[in-house]
């Protein structure tokens, strides 16, 4: 053929003009600049700079001092037990859970979800109540002879206020992912020798590592960084980087500014590094189900 | 040789829908055996029951004469082949075949074993790759490789080549056939695929409804099919209705013919079997019967027509080309014929007048059908329905 619509190129799928594009995305990178980037720009700024502006590594140096670090080394340690505690609960309920029947897996997960629909201020208030001196724990343990305890106040306290909140963060990834194992598999491995325990051990423990690294990820970044729950079970009394944090900022003074950007710095490159490790072993398996 | 592997009035049945009853077979050792059926037959049910997957809700399986009811699967001296091969996707082909040797065996003793049945399955130096990267056939060899490095005294194959193409099927027919000959192992098959039965098995058990059929070797249930769902499910049949005049002597379609089969009543109704293959298309004038062409497929060995006689279609197989509309003698020989007593199937088979839905349902392992011929469920194994476990596979 001569012709030479023949040697034309072929339509092409039409595409949508650049200003048209341009438009659709503007409202959420408009969104991300003034919400996600700027807030980024401006800790930044005011971990390394001083009232003046000038540039300096002060701020961050006042933060590597002691009773700064020994916060900081205190809210670490707290976030991994709770995060610890959540996993050591949630995993073998996520397992019982994904052995009910359809109708009662999902109930069950719905009890689980039930205390998610009330305010997280609203669960913790009713937790310190239930653990007040002369609250109903200690009236229900009175019963038994056992003379009140000062549960408030308390480390343990804390714990079990994240552990409480968070728990249901770990429970749904793993559930999720262990429910959509191949029921095969698990026959696959008893039929090769496992009973019960070597056949959740051997195959569906490695194969639910995605779910476990989602609940961590879910369950370490909130407690690291929570103040509400230290603030309101300690009395104010034992701090956590994030009630020093929230205290700086809410000072309204450039100095304080400081201070609390410093430690958020610090706060981030924590979580970031987390959040590395924890997609490092995720990655061996899909990459992390969020 | 004795019974390795019994099953005595054995009944399962799943939310009181009875899926197997009162079923009774034994199976030899060294024996090549095929459940065969299709979808819904129980052929699933039963090897789920000797693997230990489920306990009957009467009878007992025994094994070398012992109950085993109560044993669990993991305790069975009984290896699966899944379907779609069940392999573990956290694992390599190595770890995948050594997983019923970790922690019981010494690390050099797997290294050989795991090699040796790598060579044996003709994947050597694949011990590193991942499952997931490897060809449907080659999971399928890593399967029957994992499931037989234990040395089990069965092995049970669930539809173990259903989801390979024809091709490689036909190349893995041959090989599993050698792998059980080089073994000794007696292997328990389960297909829905007649072919693949016929040309592989030692004994073959067809089922239906939750009831065996017939149990014989390939040659038996195909020339001597003992009712009208064994002739149709194996093979092509015309199952025409006849009566019995006399010894050697059945009448169908208007007269009488020789046959070869005795032992009837004087006039018992009777399911008349002639195989597609066995009827000689002739002149007009030359035909015992006449019919009339109103189909013709070309096959490649033969032609495939479909025959109108007196209003009931009949399937014949010819290498001499005949035009569709044309009139045709038909003649068959005694030996051509086979007589069946009627069954709860008589009269439901047989006729090819809606010949293409039929091979539909046979043909595809996914696609299940309910009596009505309805595609019910897709991509769900048939007996598995009602397994409780969460676990849509997507």
């Amino acid at each position: 053929m001569t012709d030479g619509t023949a040697l034309a190129p072929k339509a092409r799928p039409s595409r949508r003009p650049a200003i048209v594009r341009a438009v659709t995305v503007a409202p959420h990178g408009l969104w991300c600049l003034l919400f996600i980037l700027a807030p980024l720009a401006f800790v930044v700024y005011y971990t390394f700079t001083d009232p003046s502006g000038a540039f300096t590594m002060a701020n961050l140096k006042e933060v590597f001092s002691s009773a700064y670090l020994k916060i900081l080394k205190r809210s670490v340690l707290l976030a991994l037990e709770s995060t610890a505690i959540c996993l050591l609960l949630a995993y073998p309920l996520a397992l019982a859970v994904a052995r009910l029947k359809p109708r009662n897996q999902s109930l069950a997960i719905l009890l689980f979800m039930l205390p998610m629909w009330i305010n997280l201020l609203i669960r913790t208030y009713s937790l310190k109540l239930l653990l007040e001196t002369n609250g109903p724990l200690n009236s229900f343990l009175g019963l038994f002879g056992i003379e009140p305890i000062g549960f408030l106040n308390s480390e343990f306290a804390i714990i079990l206020g994240m552990v409480y909140n968070y728990l249901p963060y770990m429970i749904l990834p793993i559930y999720s992912v262990i429910a959509k194992i191949d029921p095969r598999l698990k026959e696959a491995a008893q039929d090769l020798g496992c009973n019960g325990f070597q056949t959740t051990v051997r195959v569906v423990l490695p194969l639910s590592v995605s779910g476990i690294i989602s609940g961590i990820t879910m369950v370490f970044v909130p407690s690291i960084s929570t103040f509400f729950i230290s603030k309101s079970l300690s009395d104010g009394r034992i701090k956590l980087i994030g009630d020093v944090i929230e205290q700086r900022i809410s000072l309204h003074n450039v100095a304080a500014y400081e201070i609390g950007s410093a430690l958020s710095f610090i706060l981030m490159i924590l979580i970031i590094v987390s959040m590395l490790i924890t997609n490092r072993f995720g990655d061996k398996d899909r990459g992390v189900v969020v | 040789m004795n019974k390795l592997i019994e099953l005595v009035g054995v009944t399962k049945s799943f939310d009181g829908e009875v899926v197997l009853s009162d079923m009774n077979l034994y199976i030899r050792d060294r024996e090549f055996v095929t459940l065969l059926g299709p979808s819904g037959c129980g052929k699933t049910t039963t090897l789920r029951l000797i693997g230990g997957f489920e306990t009957p809700d009467c009878g007992d399986i025994l094994f070398e004469g012992k109950r085993i009811n109560d044993v669990p699967a993991y305790k069975r001296q009984v290896n699966t082949v899944f379907q779609r091969y069940a392999l573990f996707p956290h694992l390599n082909v190595f770890d995948n075949i050594a997983f019923a040797l970790k922690h019981k065996v010494p690390k050099e003793e797997i290294k050989t074993r795991v090699d040796e049945m790598l060579n044996m399955v003709a994947l050597r130096g694949f011990g590193h790759r991942n499952v997931n990267s490897l060809s449907g056939g080659q999971q399928q060899r890593v399967a029957i490789a994992r499931a037989l490095i234990n040395r089990p005294r069965v092995l049970l194959l669930d539809e173990p080549l259903g989801a390979l193409d024809l091709k490689l099927r036909k190349d893995m027919q041959f090989e599993l056939k050698n792998i059980q000959q080089a073994t000794g192992i007696t292997f328990i098959y389960v297909t829905h695929d007649q072919e693949e039965a016929l040309s592989m098995s030692d004994t073959i058990v067809v089922m239906q409804n939750g009831k065996i059929q017939q149990i014989g070797t390939p040659t038996d249930v195909y020339n001597e099919p003992k009712n009208a769902f064994v002739a149709d499910f194996i093979g092509e049949s015309n199952i025409v209705d006849g009566v019995m005049r006399e010894d050697y002597k059945v009448f169908f379609d208007g007269r009488v013919f020789d046959c070869l089969d005795r032992g009837f009543d004087k006039n018992e109704p009777v399911d008349v079997v002639i195989r597609p293959e066995d009827v000689d298309v002739v002149p007009l004038e030359k035909g015992m019967l006449r019919g009339h062409v109103t189909k013709v497929t070309f096959k490649g060995v033969h032609y495939e027509i479909i025959v109108d006689v007196n209003g009931f279609m009949w399937m014949i197989q010819t290498t001499d080309y005949v035009g569709v509309d044309s009139d045709i003698g038909i003649y068959i020989e005694p030996d051509a014929i086979h007589i069946m007593k009627k069954s709860e199937f008589s009269g439901t088979i047989g006729d090819y007048s809606s010949f293409s839905d039929e091979m539909d349902e046979i043909s595809n392992p996914d696609v299940e059908l309910d009596e009505h011929g309805n595609v019910i469920e897709t991509l769900v194994d048939e007996d598995d329905k009602e397994t409780p476990e969460v676990g849509n596979d997507d």
